[in-house]
């Protein structure tokens, strides 16, 4: 029943229906998870799950038997369906579009017969192959990896699809492979005029050998990848309500919890007081787990009922007590200090900047900043003796599975994970001790397993939850010398996001986290005399991955503080940067691409409080450069116009492309102009939307309009590229039209005016 | 106590807590998981049902409050404007994550059931209490004029 749940849960179509679940000689997912065997490795293309190309009893059409052609990407149904197993989390980034899109090309089907669904947790068969090479062998979504790591793998599965296809036609047609064709998902021999519908040849194609080699079409001939306007998949599920999240599993006789969690960060379950809780109608368990106290409940309403009647004694002395006003102290402090590590190093910065004929220096604070995805963090588990079922909007599967492994004493093996439509992310699903996974297995485990048990943070939880992007601050000097060359001094003092996490040993090299420090202006532009060093302060706040990463703050204090550095030397911004980034030809193409759709040559309209910025900046291999209009009244900032270039190599799906950059626009506004987590002793401030400010429609910019630089390249990442130059580009903007300098997020015009005066 | 109400077009009957909100009540225990939750303290508008026609957040409305009264939910919008801006919002692809959609979609077809053709500005005012961390609120935007248009173009011949 769990199975089928899922099946259609998880299932979207092509046309954007729902299709019917399939029937007959298909295999349900807990077949498909039980059959499949481990591959070694390697990218498993193309490997023909036993026993499922026999035709069934009474099967059989003209065409050949009817049955599925299984494979571990993809599925061939009878009904003429082509689904694809989906090994990344969609979160809205649009993978359920881009994946198929990928198989379809190659597979030439058409567009129409497409489906979805999301595959088991199962490695390495479903690895992110992004992070083979440092020797991680995990299923997860992220880093903008998921169509990039996918294009080799799922163009050979559809083109080896689209080989054993042919091969069958060609064996029942008694004609030369050569003369059969494959278009719009019908295979057809022109000379003879026979045609069958993929479908129609799936069973036969499951019976032909798997050929070892495969021809790539070039990518001139493609005709589904680049298309202007792909039909997402899941826009008519999204736009009628039926679209299931994990928050929207039911299960027979299922209950709700709610946790009861430390106060401050650190703090510890001392004792607790059910009864009061356990006296709430529909309360039927309150439970210790190892983060806090589970109310477990009939229905949400009644947990939260019982978790405002529990009593818990907090043990605090391990608990994290400092405020955010002190942290930042501390952190000025650590930065005028000469102890760091460094990060980059080349010529000589200090004496460089003594000699600099121009300039800067600037002091950035950036606040820690909550994911808050609108799907607030849900997962279902229902536990038995010898397995643990568990549904949620997984981005980290192969740790989750381990979580709770670990939690359950199962093997791996014995977890099964369906991956449902996640309500959001940003990153805030990708956590290295799993944690709301682990929560719920935890809460399943000290009840018994009596019950599936579905666990809910509400906002509350998810505001006051920590893993925040970090709190940080960065001290920048640059100047320009007689000889027209660079230089650069940046300390960033920051938490590291990674150190004491099981991704240390593959991410930190020589004590520095690049998930702290990337995205420097070192790594981003042509300097002949540079230093970077970075402090990682101890703090009790849990910090995670945030959209972009390290690159929300470093991509901030470079591309602002270049841009004031051409203003120093009375230079134009664009052509200023544009000196800098010979060794970089993809910034050039982006920034010179934004500057002629945003018409930078043309003289901006010298109206009062109007202006216009310009930034870019790589991340996860994909470049960005944007141009901001902004108008300024008082000290309100108002953000008109938004010119965006991407350059992402070969664009898969250009319009979900587009949406990722309007929305990572989004994402990086709401943070400049609004976003904002404070603690006080220890307690964070804001628990809501009333004081966690995100952005709202009335502040979209009007125009936002999105270009994409032409390119042969293989895919990189849109999920979170967009985001880290529109902060930088509307800083620029501001201090175009008002002289003022922002260096503090979120932006707070008078307080910046004073701390420029 | 049992409360009696319409929900999409049909009448129901909840034995509940009368201070739960028909959120929950919509979801638990009506089982229609459409309308969602994201905040819990009418912020986010994920939760927006129509109440006889009105566009309510049903987070902070308690089941009480909605005795006699009719519930709309996402899944019995049927309205000419609700269906626009549904036809709408697939043509565009406004979804990403898609879950604020439904409480979008409710609030902007109670807007171009008031108000056909919507300024710019009437948009910003309807919208701006329904949350999309997304931010596809630039295709929104397109999408409820291009429903308003939709509404407003002449009937084709023969309908």
């Amino acid at each position: 029943m769990y199975v089928r749940y899922l099946e259609e849960a998880s299932r979207v179509s092509g046309s954007g229906h729902r299709s019917e679940p399939t029937r007959g000689a298909a295999l349900t997912r807990r077949q498909f998870l039980e059959l499949t065997t481990l591959a070694g490795s390697g990218l498993t293309l193309g490997v023909l799950l036993p026993g499922c190309g026999s035709a069934g009893p009474g099967g059989g059409t003209a065409a050949g038997p009817a049955a599925p052609l299984e494979m571990p990407f993809l599925r061939i149904a009878p009904d003429n369906t082509v689904t694809v197993i989906a090994k990344h989390l969609e979160a809205g980034q649009g993978v359920w579009t881009g994946l198929p899109a990928i198989v379809a090309e190659e597979l030439d089907a058409s567009w129409q017969q497409m489906r979805v669904e999301s595959a088991p947790a199962k490695a390495p068969l479903y690895q992110n192959n992004a992070f083979v090479p440092l020797g991680v062998h995990a299923q997860f979504t992220g880093g903008s990896t998921a169509i990039a790591n996918s294009w080799q793998q799922l163009r050979t599965a559809g083109a080896t699809a689209r080989a054993m296809l042919v091969a069958a036609a060609a064996q029942q047609w008694g004609v030369p492979t050569a003369e059969v064709t494959v278009s719009e998902g019908v295979v057809a021999h022109a000379p003879s005029g026979r045609k069958a519908s993929l479908g129609e040849l799936a069973g036969s194609a499951a019976q032909q050998p798997v050929p070892a080699n495969v021809t790539l079409k070039e990518p001139g001939s493609f005709r589904i990848i680049g298309r202007e306007k792909l039909p997402r998949l899941d826009a008519r599920a999204k736009s009628t309500g039926t679209q299931q999240y994990a928050i929207d599993v039911r299960l027979p006789g299922m209950m709700t919890a709610v946790i009861a969690r430390p106060p401050r960060f650190g703090g510890k379950v001392k004792s607790f007081d059910a009864a009061k809780a356990k006296a709430v109608a529909g309360v039927v368990d309150v439970v210790e787990i190892p983060r806090g106290v589970a109310v477990v409940a009939r229905d949400m309403w009644s947990a939260k009922k019982g978790r405002e009647a529990l009593s818990v004694d907090w043990d605090e002395s391990g608990a994290e007590k400092r405020g955010t006003t002190q942290l930042m102290k501390e952190y000025r402090a650590l930065a005028r200090g000469k102890q760091a590590l460094t990060v980059a190093q080349a010529g000589d910065a200090d004496g460089a900047l003594t000699h600099a004929v121009h300039r800067v220096r600037g002091e950035f604070e950036f606040p820690y900043l909550a994911h808050a995805p609108m799907e607030p963090l849900t997962a279902v588990c229902s536990l038995g003796p010898d397995k643990c079922e568990i549904w949620a909007g997984c981005q980290m599967q192969t740790p989750d599975q381990a979580a709770a492994a670990a939690i359950t004493g199962l093997k791996p093996e014995q977890v099964f994970i369906y991956t449902l439509a996640a309500g959001g992310t940003f990153g805030r699903r990708a956590t290295p001790d799993s944690d709301f996974v682990s929560e719920v297995t935890s809460i399943a485990k000290a009840t018994g397993g009596k019950y599936p048990v579905r666990l809910i943070w509400t906002r509350e939880d998810d505001i006051t939850g920590g893993r925040y992007r970090p709190l940080n601050y960065h001290r920048v000097e640059a100047g320009i010398g007689k000889d027209g060359k660079v230089a650069w001094r940046q300390r960033i003092v920051g938490q590291s996001i990674v150190i004491g996490t099981a991704f240390e040993a593959v991410l930190v090299k020589n004590g520095i986290d690049p998930n702290a420090v990337g995205g420097n202006a070192a790594e981003e532009y042509d300097l002949d005399h540079v230093h970077v060093s970075w402090n990682a302060p101890k703090v009790g706040v849990p910090v995670l991955w945030w959209r972009s990463v390290e690159n929300t703050h470093t991509a901030y204090s470079k591309e602002v503080i270049i841009d004031e550095l051409a203003q120093a030397a009375g230079e134009d911004p664009v052509a200023f940067r544009l000196k800098l980034l010979g060794k970089h030809p993809r910034h050039v193409g982006a920034l010179k691409l934004v500057a002629e759709k945003a018409g930078w040559d043309q003289p901006f309209p010298k109206e009062k409080g109007r202006g216009r910025g310009v930034a870019v900046h790589e991340s996860f291999g994909t470049v960005v450069a944007q141009v901001a209009e902004v108008t300024v009244k008082g000290d309100s900032i108002t953000v008109d116009r938004v010119v965006c270039a991407v350059d992402c190599g070969i664009a898969v799906t250009p319009d979900v492309v587009k949406a990722q950059m309007q929305s990572a626009i989004a994402f990086g506004l709401s943070a400049a102009l609004l976003g904002k987590i404070t603690l006080t002793d220890g307690h964070v401030d804001q628990t809501n939307f009333h004081q966690y400010q995100v952005l709202r429609l009335p502040d979209m910019p009007r125009a936002v309009e999105v270009y994409i630089v032409p390119s042969s390249n293989p895919p990189s990442g849109v999920g979170e590229p967009g985001t880290p130059p529109i902060a930088p580009a509307v800083a620029n903007a501001v201090r175009a039209a008002t002289g003022v300098r922002l260096h503090t997020l979120p932006f707070d015009l008078a307080a910046a005016r004073r701390a420029n005066a | 106590m049992s409360i009696k109400l319409t929900v999409n077009g049909e009448s129901r009957e909840l034995d509940v807590d009368p201070d739960m909100p028909l959120l929950w009540a919509i979801r638990d225990h009506l089982e229609l998981s459409g309308t969602k939750f994201g905040c819990g303290m009418a912020l986010c508008g994920a939760c927006t049902v129509h109440i006889d026609g009105q566009p309510t957040r049903s987070c902070v409305t308690p089941v009480s409050a909605v005795a006699g009264k009719s519930v709309t939910t996402i899944e019995g919008l049927a309205t000419p404007a609700g269906q626009a801006v549904q036809k709408a919002w697939i043509a565009l692809d406004v979804p990403q994550c898609g879950y604020c959609q439904s409480g979008q979609i409710m609030s902007a077809a109670a807007l171009l059931g008031a108000n056909p053709q919507p300024s710019d500005a009437d948009i910003d005012a309807a919208m701006s209490g329904n949350i999309c961390r997304c931010g596809t609120y630039v295709r929104i935007r397109a999408a409820i004029h291009e429903a308003a248009a939709a509404l407003g173009a002449p009937k084709p011949a023969g309908s």
